[in-house]
């Protein structure tokens, strides 16, 4: 399958889901006034990458703001994630925050305690 | 009449302000203001946390604005834009920022922003995170695109209360005035 690669705004996140490394990037800022819209080709890609997906799948998310409008897609993401890894499929994913920045750090813990799939919180050190 | 929204607007841009807008809120206008408070607070030089907050307060705040705000405002004297809504940011002598936003609401939606802002207020930090994991696990995205958790979001992001007031308008409408401290 392709990847997906969409080009980041002011209000929306780099995507770059890269099907033959098993590599998928969230990467800026994710504030869109809907966020639906954006997330639905990042979910339907998933569904799809979810039928033959690699032996490992490295997800890297590392958002500077999320609106809480974009939390539940994000959920939405990780509950795809989350069904990969019922599968016996390996599934990591990396919740990058800035150094300091609690709130991001504290973002990152809830989705772990939610999402059955094993986590890292990276903290960015300038 | 006993509610003026220019003497109102005029009241509470009083301070040290960051900024202060009154006018249609749209996606737009959204973009403008956090570019224009992003440039301000690199200016002075603001601490980076005190800016996250502030920034994520700001668009909690003005999208919420944006969801629900009324179309039109229908049995309103004043000659509004559309999509009316009032934001100040003030900085005060503490050095804290004060946030507020102003719209018009139907008058009977107040008892359910009341107890919402309330309950809000009641919580402790444990108890905020439990209902936000609660709310962000359990209910959809509503049709107009907010998910129920701004307010919960911003009491989580700035550990203050909110406060509140509703100016009686007319028969169909208040004002709803919402101050957050970052």
């Amino acid at each position: 399958m392709e990847s997906l690669i969409i080009d980041g705004t002011t209000k929306t996140p780099d995507v770059n889901f890269n099907s033959e490394k098993g590599v998928l990037e969230i990467k800026g800022r994710s504030i869109p006034e809907n966020s639906i819209e954006f997330y639905k080709p990042l979910v339907d890609w998933l569904e799809e990458y979810a039928q033959s997906p690699l032996s490992k799948t490295e997800v890297n998310v590392h958002l500077e703001y999320f609106n809480t409008s974009s939390s539940k897609c994000i959920l939405d993401v990780f509950k795809k994630l989350e069904a990969i890894h019922k599968n016996k499929y390996d599934v990591q994913i990396n919740w990058y925050y800035e150094e300091d920045d609690e709130d991001m750090l504290e973002a990152g813990e809830d989705y772990e305690s939610i999402i059955r799939v094993p986590f890292k919180m990276i903290e960015i050190v300038d | 009449m006993s509610f003026n929204i220019n003497e109102y607007y005029t009241d509470i841009s009083k301070g040290d302000i960051l900024l202060a807008y009154k006018g249609s809120i749209t996606s737009a206008l959204i973009n403008e203001v956090l570019e224009a408070v992003e440039g301000k607070l690199e200016e002075e030089n603001e601490e980076g946390k005190i800016r996250k907050k502030l920034y994520n307060v700001l668009v909690e705040s003005l999208q919420n604005l944006y969801h629900h705000i009324e179309e039109t405002h229908d049995g309103i004297d004043e000659d509004l834009d559309p999509k009316f809504g009032i934001l100040v940011i003030e900085k005060d002598g503490s050095g804290d920022y004060k946030v507020t936003t102003g719209n018009f609401v139907v008058a009977t939606k107040t008892k359910f922003l009341k107890e919402k802002i309330d309950k809000i207020n009641s919580l402790s930090k444990d108890e905020l995170k439990d209902m936000y994991k609660f709310i962000l696990n359990h209910q959809k995205i509503s049709a107009k695109g907010g998910g129920g958790l701004g307010l919960v979001d911003i009491a989580r992001k700035t550990g203050k209360k909110m406060v509140y007031n509703f100016y009686p308008y007319n028969d169909k409408y208040v004002f709803f005035n919402l101050q957050i401290q970052v």
